[in-house]
């Protein structure tokens, strides 16, 4: 029968996981196995078409197989379709550097990361850069980040400000728009703008996530056909409210996971 | 009855969207507008007239990213 062992088409006849193992890595001790996204130490069967991974911790692979590991916890046959994504990330703060993180793990293929500040300290209570980012632009410092998190991806910058005369150009490669901007007026030009001009996209937004308020009262709606908003929807950052890592990275991941169920093709939340 | 975010209203009908959104206490520079399942720009509001039967929906954006 027909198996992927490290990505690659085989044809076995082991009919389980320590029958490979044996066959394939006899001496290693410190074997990780992940049978179809499962990582697993049991000696479960298998059968055509299973994907299977062997992993030697500690050993770097050939690059050719590296790919094929760094998705291997993945659900079987979503990498395939996250690598032909092309998603933006418009904002680069504490909801869209993690979002980014997220998407670069996952392998969507193509990433535009727009934003037009730079890197400050008062960045590092939630947002993910390092001391060593101080004073460069945040798409440049995402950008050499995500690169050592994932070399298999393609990833654009531009770093400007997004206004309503340029919304609809900048993101014209984009199919999914992740709006990740700090500030409310900005939010709402670039979802206007988005929906005025471009009706095929769809828009991922964050809004209210300040604060240290229940985790469980931040969501995800679909507030309009074609744009989805996750956060609570109310707490707002303000004197005497701030915005902190928690929070912020709860709402990140409501917006990635939204992000990757609209490239599977699920536009319920 | 006009209905917004899902909520039925007898006293929207007759005015414009832009009075109707200033009443109701919305920034218009914070928010984004569908109306009757169309996104509508903001160069529309003030002239567009609320009608009986109208369905809006209307997303404000809080600070925060």
């Amino acid at each position: 029968m027909l198996i992927k062992i490290n990505g690659k088409e085989v044809e076995t006849g082991c009919k389980s996981l320590f029958q490979v193992r044996e066959k394939l890595y006899p001496t290693a001790d410190n074997l990780v196995v992940i049978l179809n996204g499962f990582q697993t130490s049991d000696d479960l069967p298998i059968s055509g078409g299973d994907e299977v991974t062997l992993i030697e911790k500690g050993k770097l692979p050939d690059k050719d197989v590296l790919e094929a590991m760094m998705s291997a916890r993945h659900t079987p046959h979503v990498y395939e379709k996250v690598k032909k994504a092309h998603v933006a990330v418009a904002g680069l703060g504490g909801l869209g550097s993690n979002i980014s993180i997220a998407l670069a793990r996952t392998g969507v293929g193509h990433l535009h990361l727009v934003d037009f500040d730079v890197v400050e300290p008062s960045n590092l209570n939630r947002q993910q850069y390092c001391i060593r980012h101080l004073g460069m632009a945040k798409t440049e410092a995402l950008k050499a980040q995500l690169e050592e998190i994932n070399p298999y991806i393609t990833i654009s910058i531009d770093t400007v400000r997004v206004t309503e005369e340029n919304v609809s150009r900048l993101f014209v490669n984009d199919e999914i728009v992740c709006e990740a901007f700090d500030k409310p007026d900005a939010k709402a030009v670039l979802v206007n703008g988005l929906l005025e001009n471009c009706p095929q996209k769809k828009i991922v937004s964050g809004s209210g996530m300040a604060g240290f308020e229940s985790s469980n009262t931040i969501g995800t709606k679909r507030r309009m056909k074609n744009l989805y908003v996750c956060g609570d929807g109310e707490t707002g950052a303000m004197v005497g409210r701030g915005l902190m890592a928690p929070r912020v990275l709860i709402c990140a991941g409501h917006q990635a996971n939204m992000i990757l169920r609209l490239i599977l093709g699920i536009e319920d939340v | 009855m006009v209905k917004v975010n899902g909520q039925a209203l007898d006293n929207a009908a007759g005015i414009s969207l832009s009075d109707f959104l200033k009443r109701e206490g919305y920034d218009l520079s914070r928010i984004a507008v569908e109306y009757n399942d169309d996104i509508i720009a903001k160069f529309m509001y003030a002239t567009k007239i609320i009608e009986d039967g109208d369905a809006l929906e209307i997303v404000g954006f809080v600070g925060g990213g």
